[in-house]
């Protein structure tokens, strides 16, 4: 039996770390991107080391535009933090999946990306967490190295917007969510769900707000009418 | 210390304390059916949200349509031929925004 676990392990971490490698092309050309607008807010380590140990995208993409704005330091936490707030409750759906020590558990949860945790989904509520760890792995290197050729050669690119880079994560994420509405009609009417909330408070809310709003279109998974739908229910117990 | 340098220590800090929380409160334990329901759900509903708001936002808080969408939408119509083009729809996405924004 440990043999088959082990096998099964290393089955994850290889199809993981495949499945990362698109996301790294994507996150390095957004990391890139990222560089050049850093730099001349930022300087040239700043940029470098907040990738490195923030790595999050759209976080610091969020708070170097309040500083770029001039905004100060405690707008552009405040703006990062709503921005990775959403990493609570995937935190929290991720959080049965996990096993081991509360260290343990810690450490794989900051292997979560969006791209990262989407792949990992089983359905049923389950993740596959080495998956995870093994898809965030040339994400992350590709975020820090991007970063840094963004910083240093950001002459040479110029804007990044005009290779249609901004559209890259957009179209990525629909092409995530392709996989997910075939999951049957519960995850259909949460989509609709979350895209009405999402455009209904993008006008009026701070940036991240509407991306947390929309989680709770997953609560529809608590009414009785999800338990009807639940396809996980009628294919028995498969962990 | 400098704003960037401020703002860079507390996101570090703020962003391991958020990604930790729910794998350390409530990890290695099975949650009640209704929960996990909840849970299969948050990828679907989280993905559609990104989506709209990496689209169609502005960098002022706006709703806009401009050449994301235009790319998203060429995704959009390869991944309804080829479900599986994962690379392809970033590739078309980007090529097509690319294009509709040098017009």
């Amino acid at each position: 039996m440990p043999a088959a676990a082990d096998v099964q392990v290393r089955d994850s971490l290889r199809t993981g770390f495949e499945a990362g490698i698109p996301i790294a092309v994507a996150t390095g050309l957004i990391g890139i991107s990222f560089g050049v607008l850093a730099r001349p807010v930022m300087g040239t380590v700043a940029p470098i080391v907040m990738s490195a140990l923030v790595f999050a995208g759209s976080a610091q993409f969020a708070a170097l535009a309040v500083l770029a704005a001039g905004g100060g330091a405690w707008a552009a936490i405040a703006a990062g933090m709503l921005m990775n707030a959403r990493f609570g409750p995937m935190g929290i759906a991720l959080a049965p999946s996990l096993e081991g020590s509360a260290l343990r558990r810690a450490l794989v949860g900051q292997t979560m990306v969006d791209a990262t945790w989407a792949l990992a989904n089983r359905g049923g509520g389950r993740f596959d967490t080495d998956f995870m760890m093994a898809a965030t792995l040339p994400t992350y290197v590709a975020w820090v190295v991007g970063t840094a050729v963004g910083v240093f050669a950001g002459e040479l690119i110029g804007d990044p917007d005009a290779l249609g880079l901004d559209a890259a994560f957009p179209a990525f994420f629909l092409a995530l969510l392709f996989g997910e509405v075939r999951r049957g009609p519960l995850a259909v009417a949460a989509v609709v769900a979350a895209v009405a909330i999402a455009l209904a408070l993008t006008p009026v809310a701070p940036p991240g707000v509407p991306i947390i709003a929309a989680c709770l279109a997953a609560l529809l998974g608590l009414t009785t009418w999800a338990k009807r739908w639940d396809p996980s229910e009628t294919e028995g117990g498969h962990a | 210390m400098s704003d960037t340098w401020t703002t860079i220590l507390a996101l570090i800090v703020i962003t391991v304390a958020i990604k930790a929380s729910g794998p350390v409160l409530i990890g290695g334990r099975p949650l009640p059916a209704p929960a996990m329901r909840t849970i299969a759900l948050m990828a679907p509903a989280l993905l559609a949200a990104l989506v709209v708001v990496q689209t169609f936002t502005s960098a002022d808080g706006e709703i806009v349509v401009d050449a994301r969408a235009a790319g998203v939408a060429a995704a959009g119509a390869l991944l309804v031929v080829r479900r599986t083009a994962l690379l392809g729809a970033v590739v078309v996405g980007s090529v097509v925004a690319a294009l509709v924004r040098a017009l």
